[in-house]
């Protein structure tokens, strides 16, 4: 509240907030009328509607009145307690960044000793502790399911986690590195080099492979042109490369589709996987490195079951 | 003298004495935040939006976006933990309007930027439950056609007036920039930017 840009907003606040308040107290008081002494009668006032219709200058009820002081006593006591006044901090010292604070210490107080213990151990013991597990899979549809789905099993484009077959690898540590960085994969579009029908030659070459259907002629026109422009990523043999996210494309697991048709949109027109670095997204507090440590822990073990 | 009596009888007077009282909780509350350094200075490394940003923020209002979506993160934990840092009142010095939202049937997108990749935003945006199969969000397969430039300049120089500070060149390249865009880059441009400057934690 002290960042009013010149010394007179914290004045102007303070002296309008207290002239209404009193102000308004003494106009009430003005304006009451006494309580009538017992038996006597309110002043009947001029008008007179519908025939028979009178208006009777009778006092609040006492009731009512005590309300309307009530409320300016309870304005001035929350002005004297919380922040109201300008600068006024108000007595009991109250922020909302302050609360907010003692909210995160009090629950990395609760939550520490048991995060302690598990930064203690490597992240494929964690993975076999069904406690850590049960805390991984809250995270996991916390930050990770809308990509790669609640159960774990990805979607187009986006890699199921569960099979072990890793783009950059399922190492514990290389795990922890893609969720802190993110991942961006980088393929070009091939159509503008290999021409629409070298397109589909390599794409038969692809599916030969991993031995699914093509057409052997198509094929043999494009293996040199695999080894030509594919293989510096994806290796001679077809197996990929890890550290550049460079998919296998010997095994039967397919990323966008195995499907010819979807082959040679990928080949023709590139594709970017991007996996966001998550180390805004985790958290404020300190147990951040711990729910990174469980997280990674959790994607570890959905592939160690199998 | 101001006796109850008199108030009721002169309306004129009833008139100006409910509007000074009315009043009251406006200058105090309203006025001194035009004049407050946490609500008029950008948090830093915040711009104003592009052009692009600005037509796919109006694709969001138009869209009722903000009806399921809010845009303001509460200092409390169980909101830190799962979105990032609160909502400080400088990140949202270049919203006009401002689309804080005030209820959240979806999650809170105030820093939703980089959360997502582009290709995930495409098929969230086209068809949600392909990406989220438990999601009720609405599809939006229309957004998938040309962006049509609605007087982006005008808008542009509107901004200028209340101080966002547009360059000459930005909005005389700013329908350059919509050029060939369709309305789903547009949107995805607004919520990719999105908190992509809030504190860090």
């Amino acid at each position: 509240m002290s960042d009013f840009t010149s010394g007179f907003w914290p004045i102007y606040i303070s002296v309008l907030t207290l002239v209404s308040i009193l102000g308004t107290w003494v106009f009430l008081k003005s304006q009451t009328t006494r309580k009538f002494a017992p038996g006597e009668k309110a002043e009947l006032m001029e008008h007179t509607w519908d025939g028979d219709l009178q208006d009777l200058n009778n006092p609040l009820p006492r009731w009512w009145l005590g309300l309307f002081y009530g409320t300016m006593i309870f304005g001035l006591g929350y002005l004297a307690l919380w922040p109201g006044l300008g600068n006024f901090a108000g007595l009991l010292g109250w922020t909302s960044k302050g609360e907010y604070q003692a909210e995160v210490k009090a629950a990395e107080a609760k939550f520490q000793p048991m995060y302690a213990g598990f930064m203690k151990q490597d992240v494929a013991t964690v993975a076999a502790d069904p406690n850590a597990r049960a805390i991984g899979k809250h995270l996991f549809l916390t930050y990770c399911s809308q990509c790669h789905g609640s159960d774990a099993m990805g979607a187009k484009g986006f890699p199921n986690l569960t099979d072990n077959d890793w783009l950059y690898g399922g190492e514990p540590d290389t795990i922890v590195a893609t969720i802190t960085n993110g991942r961006a994969g980088v393929m070009p579009a091939w159509e503008p080099i290999l021409g629409a029908q070298g397109v589909k030659q390599v794409a038969n070459y692809v599916l030969s492979l991993s031995g699914r259907k093509h057409d052997a002629a198509l094929a043999e026109a494009g293996k040199a042109k695999f080894a030509e422009n594919c293989a510096a990523c994806h290796m001679p043999d077809g197996t990929g490369m890890k550290a550049l996210g460079a998919p296998n494309l010997t095994d039967k697991v397919w990323l966008y589709g195995g499907s010819e048709a979807t082959i040679i949109e990928t080949i023709s027109k590139g594709r970017n996987g991007v996996m966001p670095a998550l180390t805004q997204t985790l958290g404020t507090t300190s147990n951040k490195e711990a729910k990174l440590h469980l997280l990674a822990a959790y994607v570890y073990g959905l592939s160690q079951k199998q | 003298m101001i006796s109850h009596e008199n108030i009721e009888k002169n309306l004129g007077l009833l008139i100006v004495l409910t509007i000074l009282i009315v009043s009251v909780g406006g200058l105090v509350q309203i006025v001194p935040l035009f004049f407050q350094t946490s609500t008029t200075t950008p948090v830093e490394g915040l711009k104003p939006y592009t052009a692009l940003q600005l037509m796919g923020r109006d694709i969001y209002i138009r869209e009722g976006c903000v009806g399921c979506h809010s845009q303001m993160i509460r200092p409390f934990r169980a909101e830190t933990e799962r979105y990032g840092h609160y909502s400080v009142a400088g990140e949202y010095v270049y919203d006009r309007p401002f689309l804080w939202g005030s209820k959240r049937t979806g999650p809170d997108l105030a820093r939703v930027g980089g959360r997502y990749s582009d290709a995930w935003q495409v098929a969230h945006l086209m068809n949600p439950r392909d990406v989220v199969p438990e999601s009720i969000m609405p599809a939006y397969p229309w957004l998938d056609r040309p962006l049509k430039d609605t007087g982006i300049q005008a808008k542009m120089r509107t901004l200028d007036i209340v101080g966002h500070g547009y360059t000459e060149q930005e909005i005389a390249e700013a329908p350059a920039a919509l050029q060939g865009k369709t309305e789903l880059d547009a949107v995805i441009a607004y919520l990719q930017v999105l908190g992509t400057h809030a504190p860090k934690n």
